[in-house]
């Protein structure tokens, strides 16, 4: 299967994420577009390392590892961000009983 | 092992100044410390002037190749010497002020003598921008905090335009390193650089800008009168006496030799044009200050100017000039700054039009205040004479000038308005029947007697007999044209 | 062997020693001691100068570094002396004449309390000092060295009753246009240094470094040292500062502004008079500038009723005579005429100071008269002070008078006519001031009158002495016609200055234009007589006016150098600095503020919004990098 499929698939998941970080103001729904931009990213180098990598794979197993090795990179970061994230927007809600980003002006002042 | 004491005595003296108690015992510690490093000062001129004293070299930053290397040259014994004696002079001549926080006063004024003992004497350009740093932030307090009314506004001028010109500087310093083979800092990878004429003039642009703010030339001089006028006395005097010069020492060090086309280039061009437009221009608005500290502050942009071209005229004679008239001009002018303090300090004000007669209540300021005003018109046999001379004759034989028939006439009005404004001065404060203010005035102190006496009588000596400080810098001089000869750069 | 003039060092030293002395126990020395020592230095000096003279007439030279002043890379300029026969002259002259008016000041002054007379004597030894430096240096450099000196003593001299506001500005006047002259002084220093590398006389003057200069420099370099002259000897243009210089005490205008220091530009060129002889543009201008003195100065003599500023045009009129000298080359008739002008203008200043003396403090003549009867002695000096400058034979003015007319008709029966034309207005306004001052009745207040004495006899033994001086003085420089070999005076400086004397004008000539000047002379005198000898006051009116006024010249430099330099440096001050330079400062700091605060405005808060501009600027960098990047 040509690594186009995986580009567009991707980037049109990417796109996704962008217009709803853009678009939405609900925190939890932005940070669900965030995780969706991640992965995106995390597919496209799983994609990546596959099929650059194709020809050294018949000789050495571990070739291309590398962009696999950052995908669990970015799936710990990942993780470690949402249960900050979702602490912070907990505490968010807790303050101002609302989760729109569009009352989170205070650096303004 | 010399040049290190010189740095250290006023630095720790400094530190240590700051946790002292109480006003007397922080004055008796900076004039102490002060005098110290003047007797190692003289020291270093006479029982202990070998090459090897002389010298100190140690490890700094090497990654950045930069050595912690400084060493006491013709020229730099000159100006050491004069840090070295101003300091207690100013020390003693203030002796009466009363400053509030008075250890913090007096340990910022020995951080920035030590500051101005590091420029003089660093060999390595880090070093060099380090103690120019180390010099002038002590200064920016010493204004802001002990200041007149308006301190805060021209501290703020003078740090914005110093900072400007420091941050041209450094990235000057920093393309330079990059182009040295070793990629050090160190002053013989400097000079033996081989830049493109192109350049040169733009790394000269920025570094001479830097100095030019410092010394100042016109048309960067509007923080000078400002600064002058509200920073205390005291720090006017370092300021005006000493750091000026660092502006001029540092383009006979560091532009000179290092940048020689460039220099070459622009100084008969843009930088004599400038400083002999700021000359005159200076010497007008002299005449039209009514403020003693004003009328001195622009007083010294003529002065410098002077020097400015003669730096760029590049003889034997006229770069002598500008070494020996750095040294006495330094002298002279803390001889007016005293007089003045002596006067705002007495009658609580500097303005002109509100003095008059002290001739005659105060017989003998007066004759050290003519005399020291003489001084700073350069009449023959009082030391600017000597270093004015052969400014002029230098510009005046240069063989790198073509227009000297223009630069040295229009320079030398400068002479002619310097008389007007100087003997105003000494008219308007001196002469004249004695006023409310001044009728019941008294002579001066002993302390300032003594001050006042010492500056007359380096002034007379230096007139009279000038040549050992012109043998101090010929090794200097010789060195410098040496390296900054364009025609024989061109040969190789 | 030592040179018997080894010792001419002390010359100089007394005077500074005495200045030293005078100066610093001026709190503890009493009057009389100060009088004795500030004299008894200038004596001490007369006395080795009259030694130093007669061995320098055995034909004696004499020059001695003592160290170097500045000695830089090929340049050395030495601080030496050279006593030859010029120098000795002059010598002769300060220290003579110096000694008379220090003992006659030691009597005219005593009203000054204890510390200003120390403060004047102090001053008028160092001005001695300062003189001779000028005429004793060996080089261009320590002859400045004197120049500047002088002036400065002579700014401290005017400037002497310094509560007086209107003094302090003739001081500074007279110091800010020395300046002037100063300054082309020094260029003209400049331009020798750059082109012989040397500035000693002898370095100079040598025929070899004479061929370095071309003669433009030669003329350029002569018209240099002239202006610097015309500073120093009050000529056109700068002649202004001198009459206001009369400020100061009479005695001081009498050693200073009459006998010596303004002679100081006469030295000078006559110093150079090599130089002066290869340059004859330069020479044109001397004489015609030192003509023009003349005549302008004399006319303004004519109206005026200071009985000092008479004398002090009456100064620039006769060193106008001696500048029109070194103009047609003669420059020995121009240094005799020096030293009897010495002797007579000391005369006439130190007479007119008893003269005030007797008056109270009174200058104007107006207010004066008849005072023949009262003080006979003053008037018989004065007398013949006033008949040695009108050029009568025998007294001294006439020969040294005659010295100038004879060279100045030689070159020029024009130049010859007007100076002629000097001498007559020369006759006429000092014998006016005679007549007017000494005869007629007297028209002074009551007060004045009562207290009106002769001086006492400090001060009436130098008028004697400089009486005798004044008659006799002419003897040394007698006309050829008159005896074969009478000008000694030319002889004797014959080995400093070189001119060719032999006079092209026939004996018969030089009989007629001798009796032809006494003549007219003497009818002046008398005209002057006719008018003034029932001198009632009255106004005058047009031309007169004008004179009265000295020509408005001081108005005019007032209205087109001073005023507008004025004006310059108060709009520079207070626009351009202000507005302009500091307005530029200011405007960058302005311009940083406006823009920081609109920009301040994008800070809007929004996460949203902060995001998008992330996102655009990401993308404008993909931008860059894909597809402007080569």
């Amino acid at each position: 299967m040509p690594v186009n499929y995986y580009i567009f698939l991707s980037l049109a998941l990417f796109c996704i994420g962008i217009v709803g970080v853009l678009t939405r103001r609900n925190a939890i729904i932005i940070f669900m577009c965030i995780e969706l931009m991640l992965n995106a990213v995390n597919l496209m180098l799983v994609a990546f390392s596959k099929m650059h990598h194709l020809k050294n794979a018949a000789i050495n197993a571990s070739a291309g590892s590398e962009g696999q090795v950052f995908v669990f990179f970015i799936m710990v970061v990942a993780a470690a961000e949402v249960s900050v994230g979702l602490a912070i927007i907990v505490m968010m809600y807790r303050n101002i009983h609302s989760v729109d980003i569009n009352f989170l002006n205070r650096l303004k002042h | 092992m010399i040049v290190v004491l010189l740095i250290l005595i006023p630095l720790l003296s400094g530190l240590v100044t700051f946790f002292l108690k109480g006003g007397n015992s922080a004055k008796t510690c900076a004039l102490i410390s002060s005098l110290l490093t003047l007797g190692v000062s003289i020291s270093g001129l006479t029982i202990f002037n070998n090459a090897d004293l002389l010298l100190f070299k140690a490890d700094w930053l090497p990654g950045l190749g930069s050595t912690f290397s400084i060493r006491l040259d013709g020229m730099g014994q000159l100006l050491c010497l004069l840090t070295a004696v101003s300091f207690p002079l100013i020390f003693v001549a203030t002796w009466r002020h009363e400053y509030k926080n008075a250890h913090n006063f007096f340990a910022l004024m020995l951080l920035s003598q030590a500051g101005l003992m590091g420029v003089f004497l660093a060999m390595d350009a880090l070093v060099f921008y380090f103690f120019w740093e180390l010099a002038l932030i002590p200064v920016y307090f010493l204004c802001s905090i002990w200041g007149g009314e308006k301190r805060i506004q021209a501290t703020f001028k003078f740090f914005i335009y110093t900072f400007i010109g420091s941050v041209l500087m450094l990235v000057g310093l920093i393309y330079l390193q990059s182009q040295t083979e070793s990629k050090s800092f160190d002053i013989t990878a400097f000079y033996a650089l081989n830049i493109s004429h192109n350049s040169q003039s733009w790394i000269f642009l920025l570094m001479f800008v830097a100095f030019a703010i410092k010394m100042p030339v016109f048309p960067l001089h509007t923080w000078q009168p400002d600064t002058y006028e509200q920073a205390p006395t005291a720090t006017t005097m370092v300021l005006n006496g000493i750091m000026a010069k660092m502006g001029v020492f540092a383009v006979i060090r560091w532009l000179l030799p290092v940048l020689p086309f460039a220099s070459f280039a622009y100084g008969e061009t843009t930088v004599t044009v400038l400083a002999v437009i700021g000359m005159i221009y200076a010497s007008l608005l002299a005449i039209r200050q009514d403020d003693m500290k004003r009328l001195i502050a622009y007083s010294s942009i003529a002065h410098i100017g002077l020097m400015v071209i003669a730096i760029f005229a590049e003889t034997t004679i006229s770069l002598q000039g500008v070494m020996i008239q750095m040294f006495n001009h330094g002298i002279n002018i803390i001889g007016l700054w005293i007089i003045v303090e002596i006067i705002e300090r007495k009658y609580g004000t500097r303005k002109m039009s509100e003095l008059g007669g002290l001739a005659q209540k105060a017989p003998v300021m007066a004759m050290l205040f003519v005399i020291i005003a003489l001084a700073n018109i350069a009449l023959p046999l009082t030391n600017s004479f000597v270093g004015e001379f052969m400014m002029f004759s230098g510009i005046f034989s240069s063989p790198l000038f073509q227009y000297e028939l223009i630069i040295v006439p229009a320079a030398g009005l400068c002479i002619i308005l310097a008389a007007v404004y100087v003997l105003k001065m000494v008219q308007k404060v001196l002469y004249g029947n004695t006023i409310l203010l001044t009728e019941m005035a008294t002579d001066i102190r002993l302390n300032e007697k003594v001050v006042l006496g010492i500056i007359v009588m380096l002034i007379i000596v230096a007139g009279v007999y000038p040549q050992p400080f012109l043998d101090l810098t010929k090794d200097t001089t010789n060195f410098i044209l040496k390296e900054s000869n364009v025609i024989h750069l061109l040969k190789k | 062997m030592i040179n018997e003039l080894h010792f001419s060092w002390l010359v100089p030293f007394f005077p500074l020693i005495g200045f030293l002395i005078i100066g610093l126990g001026r709190k503890f020395l009493p009057k009389p001691l100060t009088g004795f020592i500030g004299s008894g230095v200038v004596f001490l000096s007369f006395l080795v100068s009259l030694w130093i003279f007669f061995s320098v007439k055995n034909g004696n030279n004499y020059t001695a570094d003592y160290f170097n002043f500045i000695s830089v890379d090929k340049l050395i300029i030495p601080f030496s002396f050279q006593i030859d026969a010029l120098s000795s002259l002059f010598l002769l002259i300060i220290t003579g004449v110096g000694f008379l008016i220090h003992v006659y000041s030691a009597s005219y002054m005593h009203h000054e309390s204890k510390e200003h007379f120390a403060r004047y004597f102090s001053y008028l030894n160092l001005f001695v000092f300062f003189m001779l430096l000028l005429v004793m240096g060996s080089n261009f450099v320590i002859l400045f060295i004197g120049w500047e000196g002088v002036g400065l003593c002579s700014y401290l001299l005017i400037g002497y009753w310094f509560k007086n506001t209107e003094y302090n500005y003739a001081a500074r006047k007279a110091f800010i246009m020395n300046r002037i002259g100063d300054l082309a002084f020094l260029i003209a220093i400049f331009w020798i240094i750059a082109k012989v590398g040397s500035v000693n006389f002898s370095d100079v003057f040598a025929t070899e470094s004479l061929h370095r200069f071309s003669s433009t420099d030669i003329t350029v370099i002569t018209l240099l040292l002239f202006v610097g002259a015309t500073g120093k000897s009050a000529q056109i243009p700068l002649f202004t500062w001198l009459p206001d210089a009369m400020a100061g005490p009479t005695p001081v205008s009498a050693l200073i502004h009459a006998a010596t220091m303004v002679t100081a530009g006469i030295y000078m060129i006559a110093r150079s008079n090599v130089l002066y002889s290869m340059a004859p543009v330069t020479q044109n201008v001397v004489a015609i500038i030192g003509l023009a003195t003349a005549i302008l100065a004399a006319t303004i003599a004519l109206k005026q009723n200071d009985i000092k500023k008479i004398l002090a045009y009456s100064t620039i009129s006769q060193l106008g005579y001696m500048f029109l000298a070194l103009g047609v080359g003669a420059y020995s008739a121009a240094v005799f005429h020096v030293m009897t002008h010495a002797f007579f203008k000391a005369l006439l200043f130190l007479g007119s100071g008893s003269v005030i003396h007797a008056m109270s403090g009174e200058q104007d003549i107006r207010n004066m008269g008849g005072l023949s009867k009262k003080i006979k002695i003053t008037y018989f000096t004065f007398l013949i002070g006033c008949i040695a400058i009108a050029g009568i034979p025998p007294f001294s003015g006439f020969f040294s008078k005659d010295a100038i007319l004879l060279s100045v008709f030689e070159k020029n029966p024009v130049l010859y006519g007007i100076a002629l034309f000097g001498a007559l207005l020369t006759a006429f306004y000092m014998f006016r001031l005679l007549f007017i001052t000494f005869s007629g009745s007297f028209r002074g207040s009551a007060e004045q009158k009562n207290h009106l004495h002769e001086s006492p006899s400090v001060m009436i033994i130098p008028l004697v002495i400089l009486a005798v001086l004044s008659i006799i003085g002419g003897f040394v420089g007698l006309p050829e016609v008159f005896m074969q070999g009478g000008d000694k005076i030319s002889a004797f400086l014959s080995p400093v200055i070189a001119e060719h004397s032999e006079s092209t004008v026939s004996h018969s000539t030089e009989y007629l234009l001798m009796g032809l000047s006494t003549f007219l002379v003497i009818a002046a005198i008398v005209f002057a007589w006719l008018k003034f000898k029932n001198y009632q006051r009255s106004e005058t009116q047009g031309f007169g006016k004008i004179l009265e006024n000295k020509w408005y010249v001081d108005e005019l430099y007032d209205k087109i150098i001073v005023n507008p330099l004025n004006k310059l440096a108060g709009f520079l001050n207070s626009v351009f600095e202000k507005f302009i330079i500091d307005g530029i400062v200011n405007g960058v700091g302005k311009a940083v503020q406006y823009s920081s605060r609109q920009l301040r405005l994008m800070q809007s808060g929004q996460v949203g919004s902060y995001i998008l501009l992330m996102v655009l600027s990401m993308l404008l960098f993909f931008v860059f990098q894909f597809f402007l990047r080569k």
